[in-house]
């Protein structure tokens, strides 16, 4: 029995938070959010180095052999910063490449592995990160099938104005003429999307966290009535509704990403569950987070709505708590 | 990770089916004859090393090793084949873990394997009519007879669980009216076969009143040998705030409430309503709670079993159980709908009385699940304890000189 983190798995998570400290503070986010890339090229390259793209590969196909659940606890500190990306998807596909048979594709999978093609997600809708940038985009074929589309003339391009404005979205049509190649289907591929439930589950998590301690930490310093506000009860138990419904939440992750891992029974369902149930929680607790603040946590310049605006995002990303509810009580039989 | 308990765990597991297969087999013994099976059975349940593996020997007990994993499959494999555990209690939970932390050896022999054979049965002295969540407020008084050998006990306390079969009673005392609030406090056992002792059963909200539910007792010059006050005179307060953690259940109360949610589903299937997509959306709400719930519990064992600190995690779980606990009954209530007009018989009734118990029972569950917003530490105190212990707040101005 081991449920919870070895001392390698928060060494992982402490690794990638110290890098990102040192690269992706409040001021880049605010200087990122204005501008028109959509690609974030320092704070890519030090994830990169630290082997997230290749994290969950087997050993043999150049990765770390390790498992959902540990690029989920990367995910996390990832949604715990703020982070730009598409770190998601750059994961995701390392893994639907490594299980496929496509020989052209697979040919890919160590400039995947190392960062050198940003890899980005097309699985719901036309709205993808990173689009601008990304050279190969893992997206939805017919019937449900995956395919590892390749960057070119054939996709159009459309920049929107993105509401998230740490991973900024384009629309995007990809078109018939497009270098496509098929990756899986089926079983393989609902597979595949569970494992992306997983780690938005996982950056929402970490962005619940963040706003939790961001507001537990503001509670201590802010002085008003000539005491910190955090000495107020009424203050204090809504600090401690956010702490209950975030801590918590957190096995439930471990649970999703080791279901998938050891390939349980109820893996998929809870997957859904899992997505849904943080992204409820992530909603909740930056509106919460906000409300605790006062009004510097309605101003742009403290940042507080930068992991606001990534709980919309994640929250509607892949399909709402309500769809994925739906799916669970589908795939009980009620 | 790893949700397997392991092949030493496995193998123990085998040894304890044997075990409880060949002893637990009680036929159709009925009440007393059953009760003496009962005994025999935990008495070599004790001998085989399953039962009071933190008592010594020396007092009953089977004084083993502390390992979680194997304390959680003796509670599985009990469990399944429906054999008795420990006979429970505040005084196999708290008496006997106190008194093996800040006893005296006499207190040691003279209490606790009658305790633990379920002979003595204990009730908490704790809450007061004027000391509820200010429980160091207590103002029942306990004196010194003149020739020092005896505490005279008067005062009254309240929401004593099995007051009505208590044989014994450990209680908090003011000693020291003068000394600061906490410090005042002594922790006392007494024996309540008394006429100074008087108890009265409390009718509950539910209706129910008698053996099984609360008693508040009135002490009128009640008496309670010197030696049997446990720790230091004035040092109550924290003799009450010992808390053993060994093999504590983590899992037990998540297997609980994962049995409950099944249960709601039924009820939802029972009355028609799984094709109504809000019946759908709310259960889904509800089971990623008590997934969250379940698997924490698994964190909390598995950093038990390998000795680490949980950190804040630990001090929700019974705020979390409780919310959960609401958010079930508040479904439990829109799917009973109008059957909930017809107040339930109490649990084992027989059916085909006046008195309907179908999807109605869940009433208790409606009504019950208040209970625990309010026992065992009120959810705004589970608040403040989160918020100040956890998440390292400032206390209350109010409260700042409490501990």
């Amino acid at each position: 029995m081991q449920f919870h983190l070895t001392a390698e798995q928060t060494a992982i998570q402490n690794a990638v938070r110290g890098t990102l400290a040192d690269i992706w503070s409040v001021e880049q986010m605010h200087k990122f959010a204005d501008a028109p890339e959509d690609f974030h090229r320092p704070s890519w390259d030090a994830l990169m180095a630290l082997g997230v793209g290749g994290l969950a590969l087997p050993e043999n196909r150049g990765g770390a052999g390790l498992g959902l659940l540990d690029a989920a606890l990367v995910c996390e500190v990832v949604g715990e910063a703020a982070a730009p990306g598409p770190v998601i998807g750059q994961i995701l596909t390392a893994i639907a490449v490594a299980s496929s048979d496509n020989s052209a594709a697979s040919d890919k999978l160590s400039a995947i592995a190392s960062g050198e093609e940003v890899a980005t997600l097309a699985l719901d809708g036309d709205l993808v990160q990173s689009a601008k940038t990304a050279g190969l985009i893992l997206a939805e074929g017919a019937n449900g099938a995956l395919r590892l589309v390749e960057a070119g003339e054939a996709i159009a391009i459309e920049p929107v104005q993105s509401t998230d404005r740490s991973r900024k979205v384009s629309r995007v049509v990809i078109g018939e003429d497009a270098e496509a190649h098929p990756l899986c289907g089926g079983v393989q591929a609902q597979r595949i999307r569970d494992a992306a439930l997983i780690l938005v589950a996982a950056d929402a998590l970490g962005g619940a966290q963040k706003v939790t301690d961001m507001s537990v930490a503001y509670a201590k310093e802010r002085e008003q009535f000539g005491q910190p506000i955090g000495r107020f009860q009424a203050l204090k138990h809504q600090l401690a509704q956010m702490a209950l419904e975030v801590e918590p939440a957190r096995a439930l992750v471990w649970y999703a990403a080791y279901a998938w891992d050891a390939g349980l029974p109820d893996a998929s369902r809870a997957a859904a569950l899992a997505k849904a149930h943080l992204c409820e929680v992530y909603t909740r607790a930056t509106r919460a987070a906000i409300a605790a603040h006062g009004g510097i946590g309605y101003t742009w310049e403290y940042g507080l709505h930068y992991w606001f605006r990534r709980s919309v995002y994640d929250r509607a990303w892949l399909g709402s708590p309500a769809h994925h509810r739906a799916r669970a009580a589908e795939m009980a039989g009620w | 990770m790893d949700i397997s308990y392991g092949a030493d765990a496995e193998a123990f597991r085998k040894a304890v089916r044997a075990f409880v297969a060949d002893a637990w087999q009680p036929g159709s013994l009925r009440g007393g004859d059953l009760k003496a099976f009962v005994r025999v059975f935990r008495g070599k349940a004790v001998e085989a090393g399953y039962l009071y593996r933190s008592v010594p020997r020396r007092y009953g007990g089977s004084e083993q090793p502390v390992d979680a994993v194997n304390a959680q499959v003796i509670r599985e494999e009990f469990a399944k084949a429906r054999a008795p555990m420990e006979v429970g209690g505040n005084g196999v939970n708290m008496t006997v873990p106190t008194l093996l932390e800040k006893g005296t050896e006499e207190q040691c022999d003279l209490f606790i394997r009658r305790t633990i054979e379920g002979d003595y049965v204990w009730g908490q002295g704790y809450s007061e009519p004027g000391s509820g969540s200010d429980l160091a407020s207590v103002r029942t008084k306990a004196k010194l007879s003149p020739d020092g050998a005896k505490w005279i006990v008067n005062g009254q306390k309240i929401w004593t669980s099995q007051g009505g079969k208590a044989t014994h009673m450990f209680m908090l005392v003011r000693t020291e009216p003068d000394a600061p609030k906490h410090d005042g406090i002594t922790y006392l056992l007494i024996d309540l076969d008394q006429p100074a002792v008087t108890r009265r059963p409390i009718r509950q909200m539910t209706g129910m009143e008698g053996e099984d539910t609360f008693y508040e007792f009135f002490f009128d010059n009640a008496e309670a040998p010197v030696s049997w006050q446990v720790g230091e005179r004035g040092q109550g307060w924290y003799v009450s705030r010992t808390t053993l953690k060994h093999e504590r259940a983590a899992i037990g109360g998540a297997d609980n409430l994962g049995r409950q949610f099944a249960k709601l589903v039924e009820l939802a299937k029972e009355m028609g309503r799984t094709g109504d997509p809000l019946v759908r959306d709310r259960l889904g709400e509800i089971e990623g709670r008590v997934m969250a719930h379940r698997y924490t519990s698994f964190r909390l064992f598995s950093c038990q079993a390998a000795g680490e600190e949980p950190g804040r995690v630990a001090l929700m779980m019974k705020l979390l159980l409780t919310e959960i606990g609401h958010d079930i009954a508040l479904l439990a209530q829109e799917l009973i709908g109008i059957e909930g007009l017809i107040e339930p018989a109490d649990a084992g009734t027989r059916s085909g009385t006046s008195h309907k118990r179908g999807s109605n029972k869940w009433l208790d569950q409606i009504i019950g699940s208040l209970g625990n917003s309010i026992a065992g530490g009120a959810s705004n105190i589970q608040r403040n304890i989160i918020a100040e212990r956890g998440l390292g707040l400032p206390r209350d101005l109010a409260l700042a000189g409490e501990r």
